[in-house]
């Protein structure tokens, strides 16, 4: 059998008010004055490749052995933050995956994810080991736009292999025709859209049931016995409105979590079968579909090894993690379209020597130390001679990895000098369970999150950003360990 | 075994600019100026000097790079001049060039200058220098306040204090050195300020506030050295001496193992021991007269006192709120108004204490002249506390 072994997702903690646009906006677009609900907003530095890498971490959980089964990475986004750099191998160097694996780059449309999906089951079928598609979208929208309120930032991971089978996989369909309902020339931030009717009745309502015909018609199920429909939209009771052209329950329509999160683009539909898995029962038939460039589908039926696989946190998990944002300037500026006052500690050079970070990818990227085989001390970065020994200790540090690891802070300041796109910055000192300390950023905090003692645990995150030249570069970060809150809970904060 | 620097080295002569936001004056103006009253000082030629060391941070303003700007700002007679950088501990580390050089024999008379022309930066704190191609790649965009604020978190957390206590007497350092710096003509800032002020001050670098934090200024200091034979033939008296020259620069040990606690500076600790076993002294609090240290912040000040075994372990908080430290107290900090208040051009500021010690030993300290002082430490920090380079002088009446 060949299907899902794992799934996982990824919700950042900011979840905007929609009232708290329509109140900024209301001026200027009165129509969306009765918008209610959040949606997911990334942090100011998350990307997709941040957020794709969060979700493989909720997925793959912190069990090494894991990791190194798998032999392909499947990225789709269509907000990747490369144009050229291959995305996918950022993540890669993320997650410590070894390096003959393969890694894809997917994009062009929202249902790249299902594309994904069915190469990494063929990949599977063919070679062997696991496969894990990642998708992750963090859109950018006009200010005062419908996509505003509709859009939501998020990932899903899932991971595709043969053995404790939790979803196995039945069968899909593909449409691939050049309906263009939004479009976005190469180097352009913000989608162009066209009418909604013609989109919903001439493009979805005619293209999906097509690919969902064609996945159950491969998959030899009967449209009846779907239990779970899964397709994402922002167009209210869409699903419903396939579901019924396909001949499914109107009760298996899956919520699309348009209230929590709104719509995250080309990771929408694995999100919410992540979601799905987290309560599906053996037996139930998972049928998941997306628009765009025509349309694709996938048929899933879930195995009594359901029960048996539990993500790190989980997109319910993560739903509940969040934190009400209520300013919408915040919102504007980390989404890079509202340019506020820098000050000279904004001009700073950003350029990255690229020799050095490849060096050092190990270490920077995978947030690999070094732990001495004489000493037993752990060292970031690793070095050549370590501490103990009077320096004479020479090469006996061998890699360390610390990003699965939870530490405590040791020290901390949070500072109103230099330029950070959320202040005041925080950093301090974390002492890692098991050894090692670094000297780090903070993120996904407000003042008096922190104190000396408070455990962290690490998030892969944007570490400076060099306009001058278009580069991003990531490290890893510090946030405190929390439980799950009521979601979303009416604090704002500095973030 | 080596015997130490003790005695061998005299100082015959120092200057000092005006400390401050010198728009009037470019680096050149500010090193003339201090050279000039060193030289007067000595009463010595040019000719005379042997060689010279030339501390200064900043590279990108015209003062850094190699010993020319002070070779031709000074028009040096074609002597070496060699440029010390050492960050905040750079004006130290030019002394003990000079001093080493006279006490090696390899020349009779050396010159130590630093200058600093940190408003031509065009920053109201100090400004982020480069760190080089990998430290970016993963180090936090951190800023000194921050650096040296973490102090305060480990040290409170250490030592169960209240938040607010530690507060009021890291307002009290601020206090007592904005006082003194209101006696000093050459300071960059000469306003008393109250604690009430100093604790509603914003917050810059959490729990630092403003007043919590040193000048950002423009100046330069100098300093010549000799051996004591050759300066009593130049006829001087009452000659001030070197006791001890230590520098103890991190080997990583507080980042790279999970043994240090954050809330001091490891190497102050051990170049405190270091000098002063080198000066003959045994116990520090009775035996010192006046400190200058390396307040960039007033939480340095405060945990410094405990580096330099001045105030025991966990008691610094006390002794400060208690006076200890103030211009009459028992062992009196910054009589000059210190980093706080002379201001702190960055490769100037070890050379500038040494001039307030040198001026206190001479009875030359105007209305700030403390009584009879015999014995002066000098601090200097440079870098942050978890990776640094820290130097402990003592310089004292020559008793020979």
């Amino acid at each position: 059998m060949i299907g899902i072994v794992g799934y996982g997702g990824y919700v950042p903690r900011l979840r905007l008010s929609r009232q708290a646009v329509v109140q900024a906006n209301l001026w200027y677009a009165p129509q969306f004055a009765r918008r209610k609900g959040h949606r997911a907003m990334a942090n100011w530095d998350e990307d997709s490749i941040t957020m794709a890498v969060a979700a493989a971490r909720d997925c793959l959980g912190p069990d090494d052995e894991k990791r190194r089964a798998i032999r392909s990475v499947h990225l789709a986004s269509d907000t990747l933050p490369f144009a050229e750099r291959l995305n996918a191998g950022v993540v890669c160097e993320a997650l410590t995956l070894d390096e003959d694996v393969e890694a894809r780059d997917v994009t062009g449309t929202p249902r790249a994810a299902l594309t994904c999906l069915g190469d990494a089951v063929a990949r599977v079928r063919a070679f062997g080991g696991d496969a894990v598609v990642l998708a992750a979208d963090n859109r950018k929208t006009r200010a005062a736009s419908s996509q505003e309120l509709d859009f939501g930032d998020g990932a899903a991971a899932i991971r595709i292999g043969t053995e404790d089978v939790i979803a196995a996989f039945l069968g899909k369909g593909t449409v691939s025709v050049d309906f263009v309902d939004h479009f976005r020339l190469a180097g352009e931030d913000i989608d162009y859209h066209w009418e909604e009717r013609w989109v919903r009745d001439e493009g979805i309502a005619k293209l999906v049931p097509r690919a969902v015909a064609a996945a159950l018609g491969e998959s030899g199920v009967a449209a009846e016995e779907v239990t779970r429909f899964i397709f994402p939209s922002t167009f209210a009771r869409m699903a419903e409105q396939v579901a019924e052209t396909c001949g499914i329950r109107p009760d298996a329509v899956v919520d699309v979590l348009e209230n929590e999160i709104g719509e995250t683009g080309a990771a929408h539909g694995l999100l919410l079968l992540a979601q799905t898995l987290e309560n599906a029962r053996p037996g139930e038939v998972i049928v998941i579909a997306q628009f765009g460039a025509g349309a694709e589908a996938v048929v899933l039926r879930v195995t009594e090894a359901v029960s048996r696989f539990r993500p790190r946190i989980g997109v319910s998990g993560w739903i509940a993690r969040g934190v009400e944002e209520t300013n919408y300037t915040k919102f504007l500026s980390f989404k890079g379209q509202l340019r506020l006052e820098r000050g000279m500690r904004g001009e700073q050079d950003k350029k990255t020597a690229l020799s050095t970070a490849y060096r050092h990818r190990k270490a920077i990227l995978g947030l690999v130390g070094g732990r001495c085989e004489v000493t037993g001390k752990v060292y970031f970065p690793p070095s050549r001679l370590s501490i103990d020994g009077g320096g004479t200790v020479k090469d006996t540090q061998k890699p360390y990895k610390l990003a699965e690891r939870r530490g405590r802070v040791l020290s901390w300041s949070a500072e109103q000098l230099s330029f950070h796109m959320s202040p005041p910055h925080h950093y301090g000192q974390i002492d890692f369970d098991g050894g090692g300390r670094i000297l780090m950023e903070f993120s996904d905090i407000a003042p008096g999150d922190v104190e000396v003692g408070t455990e962290v645990e690490m998030v892969f995150r944007i570490k400076d950003f060099d306009e001058r030249r278009g580069f991003l570069r990531y490290f890893w970060k510090a946030t405190p360990v929390r439980g799950v809150a009521s979601a979303p809970a009416s604090q704002s904060g500095s973030e | 075994m080596a015997n130490g620097i003790k005695d061998k080295v005299a100082i015959i002569g120092m200057g000092c600019s005006r400390f401050g936001e010198r728009w009037d004056a470019s680096p050149e103006d500010l090193m003339v100026e201090a050279y000039g009253e060193a030289m007067a000082d000595a009463g010595i030629a040019p000719e005379q000097i042997g060689a010279a060391w030339f501390s200064t941070h900043m590279d990108d303003i015209g003062t850094g790079r190699g010993g020319t700007p002070m070779g031709i700002a000074l028009r040096l007679p074609n002597i070496g001049v060699t440029r010390v950088e050492n960050f905040c501990a750079g004006g130290s580390e030019a002394i003990r060039g000079a001093v080493y050089a006279v006490a090696s024999g390899a020349c009779d008379i050396a010159l130590a200058l630093g200058v600093e022309k940190l408003k031509d930066t065009g920053y109201g704190g100090l400004p982020m220098g480069s760190v080089g191609t990998y430290i970016p790649q993963w180090y936090p965009n951190a800023v000194a306040p921050a650096n040296f604020a973490q102090l305060a978190s480990a040290y409170q957390r250490k030592h169960r204090l209240d938040r607010d206590l530690l507060k009021r007497a890291i307002a009290h350092v601020s206090v007592k050195s904005h006082a003194n710096g209101a006696l000093n003509p050459k300071a960059h800032l000469r306003k008393p300020v109250t604690e009430e002020q100093v604790l509603a001050a914003p917050i810059v670098a959490e729990p630092l506030g403003l007043f919590d934090c040193c000048g950002v200024s423009d100046g330069a200091a100098a300093v010549i050295v000799t051996t004591p034979d050759i300066a009593r033939g130049l006829g001087k008296k009452d000659l001030i001496t070197f006791k001890a020259l230590q520098v103890c620069t991190s080997n990583g040990w507080e980042m790279h193992s999970n043994e240090w606690d954050g809330s001091y500076v490891h190497t102050a600790r051990i170049a405190a021991k270091r000098a002063y076993e080198e000066a003959g002294i045994r116990n520090p609090r009775q035996e010192i007269s006046l400190t200058e240290v390396h307040d960039c912040f007033s939480i340095t000040e405060l945990v410094t006192m405990e580096d330099l075994f001045l105030s025991e372990e966990g008691s610094a908080v006390r002794d400060v709120l208690d006076g200890v430290y103030d211009a009459d107290g028992r062992v009196p900090c910054q009589a000059d108004g210190g980093l706080k208040c002379f201001g702190h051009p960055v490769g100037a500021s070890g050379i500038r204490m040494l001039y307030e010690i040198y001026l206190q030993l001479s009875g030359r300290a105007g209305e700030r002249q403390l009584p009879a002082p015999s014995l002066g430490l000098i601090h200097n920090l440079g870098g942050q506390p978890s990776q640094n380079v820290c130097s402990v002088s003592i310089v004292g009446l020559h008793r020979a």
